[in-house]
């Protein structure tokens, strides 16, 4: 593991004077900005020292010490290590933060995450509505004080378990209908839903009058969240005039289950295979991520073999992630199944390797504090080997003499523009979308993280940042990934696979970290903090889809709905991690 | 040329068309079975695979891999009198390592001293909130409880799995999981045999 410090040396402490101090909290780094002057911090942080990259916004619940706190990771779009400066309120309603919407566009759905999750108004923010809570919604779930209808204990395991753990099923403890809680004076009958007002409210400011004086209709479709296209249950809600798309607010949480607060009842190991759950094609990526996060913390190296097993779980898995994306991407445009069928047969061939070794094909749950759960049973790395080195580069050059140069194809994606490079750092937007607009950032090369400085690949690039280049740098990366792979194949030594002694509850010491990986989909993080208990204080996920919708606005305004499908098809969204 | 690009792609599809008819063919002219024969779901699931790649289930079924996983099971010995022993001696291990709670175990006291017995009184598993995670059979110390490998498991009930229900003896283990069996039996095997050998030295 690569022990980059996490705050370099950036003296904010001098540049703001009393109004800045360092965090010194044992484990904590980074520096505490006073609320008055966050907006001019962050100002100076993006403008003179250079961190453009806003890559998360959360809330922290210090319920005990009675403060709520907002953290941000800021980062280099150069490389390098990141920034973290934290703002800390008194914990009584309203906790109120300025809103950084005006420097860094990617805090937009982040802050309405932490509204709605931890009820932390941002002022300043032009749209602050709940996101992934319904508007019904009695509470703020990731509050400490807040606690679900299921509710047990604060901790896992619960005491009723063992040893007298007769069976009580939770929903004769707690039945139907009676789970819910409201909002006083709230009337789920009556409920007119003026969350849909407000949404269509926001919309409203596209309202415009012709040029020759003619009123025409604007006409407001609801795309989702049941429709083929939105790849799960997402739902934009977009005005239309004519064909072209004049606005849009996409409206997600309908796959959210609070994956934070079921981490925070968790103990550090329960949330691996909770992790498998966020980007279903992606278990090993998400695993990947979230042991970088806790082995940072428990400050532990990984075992040798192991981390080259990560690396070679990881690659395929982002093989098969771009593969299905492809395929994916022309079921979009109508080119329906027969390149998702090609796609998909690499990935079973892909998931059976997962299956042998971790006993899952898509719940993978393989990576351990340290190392991984088993070596690689017999005759999995012949099978890698095969796959790697024969199968995937015929069959990613028969994917691009079917698709590439097909006129059809070409002619819905050419010269339809994504987003460009300044808009895509302005916006927070990371992974594949953000390399095929012409920047060069790659965790896996900008901070390094497990073995990855250790090969050698090139960061794919495509420079239009057009619809083109999105399908384009997905087969580069395919063709990347096995350059990493037929390495790791070579230089894997033999070894133990864990470095340490299988626990079921491990010891992490009092602190924070902030682990990041570069997943198929883009910057995966997870944000931990540790009070030195067996259960996480804060558990969070900065999931790459979530944060790169929040561009969609932006990248949709202008075009023909038909183009909305291929664009949305690019950001390679997941449900199961936008939502969480 | 206009539309040189699609019939490029065409010829990929056209190629694949082709594939499935000429890997009939070449079986055919070996005198194999392709189809409900474990061969041909075997060469169909392997890196040569080419043409038809559907395995037609469930009158054929992919090879399951040892490792694979679903529902875990307790494991019990069957001695000579064939009385089950079982292996689970209610240490709680599974119950708090499992991430969503859904082991619940009544640990045996005996009745004379009211001390804990080694033995599960109850064990239930509610297999509708099992996630599959394999962490319960991972942490065992005693290699009681395995995941097993039958997941054809619908039903219209909830499944709240007993100890009647969970019971299965390490023969079936050793069946489903060979490697793994060998291995965890020959690593109790020395263990008990340093153990004995430490108590010899005691005495």
């Amino acid at each position: 593991m690569t022990t980059t410090p996490l705050t370099s040396t950036v003296d904010l402490v001098a540049r703001f004077p009393g109004f800045v101090t360092a965090d010194t909290r044992p484990g904590f780094t980074g520096f505490i900005v006073d609320k008055n002057k966050l907006v001019e911090a962050a100002t100076a942080i993006r403008d003179e020292f250079g961190y453009d990259l806003l890559t998360a916004v959360t809330g922290v619940d210090y319920f005990p010490e009675n403060k709520m706190e907002v953290v941000y990771h800021a980062y280099k779009i150069t490389g390098g290590p990141g920034l973290v400066f934290k703002v800390q309120v008194p914990r009584t309603d309203p906790v109120e933060v300025p809103s950084l919407i005006q420097v860094y566009a990617g805090a937009d759905l982040q802050e309405r995450e932490a509204w709605d999750l931890l009820g932390i108004k941002f002022t300043g923010h032009p749209d602050l509505r709940r996101i992934l809570m319904w508007e019904g919604f009695e509470g703020h779930p990731l509050r400490k004080d807040w606690q679900e209808p299921f509710y047990e204990e604060d901790f896992k395991p619960f005491k009723s378990r063992w040893p007298d753990g007769k069976i009580e099923m939770a929903e004769d403890k707690n039945p139907y209908k009676d789970n819910l809680k409201f909002p006083q004076n709230f009337d789920p009958e009556k409920w007119i839903p003026e969350g849909d007002a407000l949404l269509y409210g926001s919309l409203a400011k596209y309202t415009i009058t012709d040029e020759h004086g003619l009123k025409s209709d604007r006409i407001v479709v609801n795309m989702g969240p049941q429709h083929p296209s939105t790849h799960g249950v997402f739902r934009a809600a977009i005005v239309l005039e004519g064909e072209t798309v004049l606005g849009l607010k996409p409206v997600v949480g309908y796959l959210h289950r609070n994956h934070d607060k079921i981490g925070e009842r968790n103990t550090y190991l329960q949330n691996m295979p909770y992790t498998d759950r966020l980007d279903y094609f992606n278990s090993m990526s998400n695993n990947f991520g979230y042991a970088v996060a806790v082995e940072k913390l428990m400050n532990i190296k990984v075992a040798e073999r192991a981390e080259y097993i990560r690396v070679i779980m990881a690659e395929l898995s982002r093989i098969q992630n771009h593969l299905v994306f492809v395929g994916m991407l022309l079921n979009d445009l109508g080119a329906m199944y027969t390149p998702a069928l090609y796609a998909f047969e690499e990935r079973e061939l892909i998931l059976d390797i997962f299956e042998a070794a971790a006993g899952s094909r898509m719940m993978c749950n393989y990576f351990r504090f340290g190392g991984v759960v088993r070596d690689l049973p017999e005759g999995v790395l012949q099978k890698i080997k095969d796959l790697v080195l024969e199968r995937l580069p015929a069959k990613t050059d028969e994917m691009e003499r079917f698709l590439s140069e097909n006129e059809v194809l070409v002619s819905r994606l050419q010269g339809i523009k994504v987003i460009n490079a300044e808009d895509a750092i302005k916006f927070s937007m990371t992974g594949p979308v953000l390399r095929a607009a012409g920047v060069p950032y790659d965790i896996r090369r900008a901070d390094p993280y497990g073995i990855y400085d250790r090969f050698d690949f090139d960061v794919a690039v495509r420079q239009h940042g057009d619809l083109m280049d999105n399908y384009l740098i997905r087969i580069d990366e395919i063709r990347q990934s096995l350059r990493i792979l037929e390495q790791a194949i070579k230089q894997i030594p033999e070894g133990p696979i864990n470095s340490q002694k299988p626990q079921y509850q491990v010891r992490v010491p009092a602190g924070e970290a902030y682990g990041r990986i570069e997943s198929p989909k883009g910057e995966l993080a997870y944000y931990l903090i540790s009070n030195g208990k067996p259960n996480p204080w804060r558990y969070h996920v900065r999931p790459a889809s979530f944060v790169n919708i929040t561009a969609l606005e932006k990248i949709s305004l202008g075009t023909k709905i038909a183009d909305f499908v291929a664009l949305l098809g690019v950001l390679d969204i997941v449900m199961g991690e936008l939502d969480r | 040329m206009y539309g040189k690009g699609i019939l490029k792609g065409l010829s990929v599809t056209w190629g694949r068309f082709w594939a499935t008819y000429t890997e009939d063919l070449a079986w055919l002219v070996r005198g194999k079975k392709r189809y409900f024969n474990q061969d041909g779901v075997k060469a169909r699931a392997g890196k040569d695979t080419r043409g038809i790649f559907t395995v037609q289930y469930p009158e054929e079924h992919l090879t399951i891999p040892e490792e694979f996983r679903y529902i875990p099971f307790l494991v019990y010995d069957e001695t000579a009198e064939e009385k089950k022993e079982v292996r689970c001696t209610s240490c709680g291990i599974c119950a708090k390592v499992c991430p969503p709670q859904c082991i619940w175990i009544v640990r045996t006291n005996d009745p004379v001293t009211g001390r804990p017995v080694p033995v599960p009184a109850e064990f239930y598993i509610d297999a509708d909130i099992c996630m599959n995670c394999g962490l319960c059979a991972e942490y065992c110390p005693f290699d009681a409880i395995k995941m097993d490998h039958d997941f054809a498991i619908a039903s219209y009930e909830r499944n709240v799995y007993n100890m009647e229900k969970l019971l299965k003896p390490a023969s079936y283990y050793a069946n489903i999981r060979p490697l793994n069996a060998t291995r965890e039996d020959e690593a109790r095997k020395a263990k008990e045999a340093a153990k004995a050998a430490k108590a010899e030295a005691a005495s």
